[in-house]
């Protein structure tokens, strides 16, 4: 049996497609704004903190990397509510992209931090600065700015992992999919429909990147 | 309603995980072969075997590794055809990490490439041969930190396969958190059992950066 495309079904339900990509690009772009400052934050905690904080940020990043994002969300929405801590699902996939972020971005950040060359933070004491200010003023701006090529590829990563955040129903782009298909039945070409939104979101966010890290890092100006 | 000991809990998952390792590697070894292949494919000289082989790694991670899923397991259906739950998510997994090695290899072999193969031709080597004899002798040591790294990717994927109902441990983890209703226990074994799983790639990933440092 062989039947052919039928894609008119997708129009009438393009207000569902139109809210998931609504939602998916609201997830990344919290999600990455918060991964980002728990990078950071996590940076500035190994530099700075005492040592059991530092054992706990490392804990942190390494049992993240190694453990599924679909894991970490499911500990999160269906587990942290036996402490007491519930969230709605919105908020737990957030929550989960941000924490899965900041663990990647954390390492990317580092990597960035440590290859500044010892001169800018001994330039930036011999003016007075303490450690700390010269960490904040002069050493993270330029690990960001040479990061930024790879914190992107991650932040793009990281909302296609957001596919499945669906899971604990939260209505992004891939909850449509599986909503028009339970009620069509037309699988393939609802899928590769949105598959194809997905590849037009992931270039929009990196140009969206690329512009960010131009205006706020003035990442074109460093050599 | 059952009560489950905290012991017969690990042991379920203990078995789910024999499935996790198991669609793990075949997929690393499946999509291996065909990581080789695709390889070879984007360092020819030919156009059109290198065009096609270059769009298929871009489109696979330029989509979510889900929709692949999903596309395979759903979309066979529209010409009448039923994919069981573990082949879909052995075929994804495959072409997904196929695509992710090659781009790694391919990298590590262009970092060699161009001075050691015109040396190399120069000697009145064949292209073939100096790949075999020269280029990749030193591109594998270059690519193995980075494959060992990738491998713990492919086992977080996989966890991917419950989703489509492939009962491997984050699908033991479900049935088991449902029946239990103890998502917090479950969950957080099953993400201990993930990690004793990806933590000793990783280690040995970062050791064979250091063992094989090509930088020196």
């Amino acid at each position: 049996m062989i039947q052919s495309f039928d894609f008119s079904a997708l129009s009438d339900y393009s207000d569902v497609v139109r809210h998931g990509v609504y939602i998916t690009l609201l997830l990344i772009t919290v999600g990455a704004a918060l991964g980002l400052a728990v990078s950071i934050l996590c940076v500035w905690a190994r530099l700075f903190c005492p040592a059991w904080v530092r054992i706990a940020v490392t804990s942190y990043v390494e049992f993240v990397r190694n453990t599924p994002f679909l894991i970490q969300l499911f500990f999160i929405f269906f587990g942290l509510p036996q402490l007491g801590v519930s969230m709605s699902e919105m908020t737990a996939a957030i929550v989960a992209m941000a924490i899965n972020l900041g663990a990647y971005g954390t390492e990317i950040v580092r990597a960035g931090v440590q290859a500044t060359a010892k001169g800018q933070w001994e330039a930036a004491t011999s003016l007075g600065m303490t450690r700390n200010q010269a960490f904040w003023r002069v050493v993270l701006m330029p690990a960001l700015q040479k990061m930024w090529p790879t914190l992107s590829s991650q932040i793009v990563i990281v909302m296609m992992g957001s596919a499945v955040v669906s899971q604990i129903a939260v209505q992004d782009l891939t909850f449509a999919a599986n909503f028009i298909q339970s009620r069509t039945f037309r699988a393939f070409e609802i899928y590769f429909v949105v598959t194809a939104i997905y590849i037009v979101l992931a270039a929009l966010v990196r140009l969206a990147l690329r512009l960010i890290g131009r205006w706020v890092l003035a990442t074109g100006e460093v050599p | 309603m059952t009560d489950f000991t905290l012991q017969q809990i690990i042991y379920a998952l203990v078995l789910g995980a024999r499935w996790t390792v198991l669609l793990s590697l075949s997929a690393f070894i499946l999509g291996g072969i065909l990581g080789l292949v695709l390889m070879l494919g984007t360092i020819s000289q030919r156009k059109w075997v290198k065009l096609p082989a270059l769009g298929f790694i871009w489109l696979v991670q330029a989509t979510p590794l889900l929709m692949q899923l999903f596309l395979i397991f759903f979309g066979p259906a529209l010409f009448g055809k039923d994919v069981p739950a573990w082949m879909a998510a052995c075929i994804a997994l495959t072409l997904w990490s196929s695509a992710y090695l090659a781009e790694i290899w391919r990298g590590s072999v262009l970092a060699v490439q161009k001075g050691q193969t015109e040396a190399a031709l120069s000697l009145a080597m064949l292209r073939g041969q100096a790949l075999r004899y020269v280029v990749l002798p030193q591109a594998v040591r270059m690519a193995l930190p980075p494959t060992a790294g990738f491998m713990v990717q492919i086992v977080k994927s996989t966890a991917l396969a419950s989703i489509v109902g492939f009962t491997e441990l984050m699908k033991t983890g479900n049935i088991l958190s449902n029946v239990t209703l103890d998502p917090f226990v479950v969950y957080g074994l099953v993400a201990i059992v993930y990690f004793c799983l990806c933590y000793p790639l990783s280690l040995v990933s970062r050791k064979m950066e250091t063992v094989f440092d090509v930088t020196r």
